[in-house]
């Protein structure tokens, strides 16, 4: 968007990127532009993450406005004891859930196999089917784009509690304190959501991108 | 079949990839670590594994979320403008 922003006062030098801290100072103050700018910077992930837990795309975008519209009601009541993302995730999740549960898509609990199929192993536990290379065909063998496509697809393939797990954890960086307290599970049950999804994940790409014919 | 005794026998590959996660989050104990990294020291296939669950995080971090569409901009602008009306 080109426009130019407000002067800003004696002394400061004009920021690369505002903080959020910064933006919610001024959107306290009354500041439109300060929200659109905070808006830009977190709607993609919210709406990501509105996703991996309301089936339609439609539902996900109201989910976002609510949590938006909810944010600057508690505005006032948000300290900046987590950073805002984290805070606005939080809200956000207890919308979706609730609008999860409206669109009636039930939350399995983790499955409880193992993260690699028992048939790769011997009967002493040792690989008889080891891991195929794919590591280095993941970036030369297919474009950004369908490796994109092919990460969003297993994502999307995951139960509903793993992908909400993984999502936080691996796409959007959170720590693993702040996924336990956005999605209020336990760091024990935090651990075992991220191990089977991750485990998944790696076995598309394995599947995808491995030299093998399995 | 062989039993895997409970205690203290060195860790097959089968429970290795399955303490992949504890290990990355600095979950196990020190001798449950010592014992994973003495299997890794000596088990390509499990380092191979290792490196491809880290691929695996390396390349969801590197997800970008969609850009915000026009129709969204001016709903979230009219969200905005809702709020500053309830005064």
């Amino acid at each position: 968007m080109v426009a130019l922003r407000p002067a800003v006062a004696a002394g400061d030098t004009l920021p690369a990127m505002e903080s959020d801290a910064e933006l919610l100072r001024r959107l306290r103050a009354g500041d439109e532009q300060a929200f659109v700018t905070l808006v830009e910077r977190h709607n993609g992930s919210m709406l990501r993450l509105a996703a991996s837990f309301v089936p339609s795309r439609a539902v996900a975008e109201e989910v976002v406005q609510e949590t938006w519209l909810a944010a600057l009601r508690g505005l006032a009541g948000f300290e900046g004891r987590s950073s805002l993302k984290t805070w606005l995730f939080s809200i956000l999740v207890n919308r979706a859930r609730s609008a999860g549960v409206r669109e009636s898509r039930t939350i399995p609990v983790a499955d409880a196999g193992p993260v690699v199929d028992a048939s790769r192993f011997g009967p002493d536990g040792a690989w008889l089917s080891p891991p195929e290379h794919w590591i280095e065909e993941a970036e030369s063998r297919i474009d950004a784009v369908k490796l994109a496509e092919l990460l969003r697809s297993a994502l999307d393939g995951l139960p509903a509690r793993q992908r909400e797990v993984v999502v936080l954890r691996d796409v959007e960086g959170l720590t693993s304190a702040e996924v336990c307290g956005v999605l209020a599970i336990s760091e024990g049950n935090q651990r075992v959501l991220l191990h089977r999804g991750r485990g998944k994940l790696r076995q598309v790409l394995e599947t995808e991108l491995g030299g093998g014919s399995r | 079949m062989r039993v895997p005794a409970v205690v203290r026998r060195d860790l097959v590959c089968q429970q290795v990839v399955e303490l992949v996660t504890a290990y990355l989050e600095g979950a196990l104990s020190r001798s449950g670590r010592r014992r994973l990294e003495k299997h890794l020291g000596g088990c390509p296939h499990c380092t191979e594994y290792l490196a491809q669950i880290r691929e695996t995080i390396r390349l969801a971090g590197r997800l970008t979320p969609e850009d915000l569409t026009p129709q969204m901009r001016s709903d979230l602008t009219e969200v905005y403008r809702r709020w500053r009306a309830e005064g």
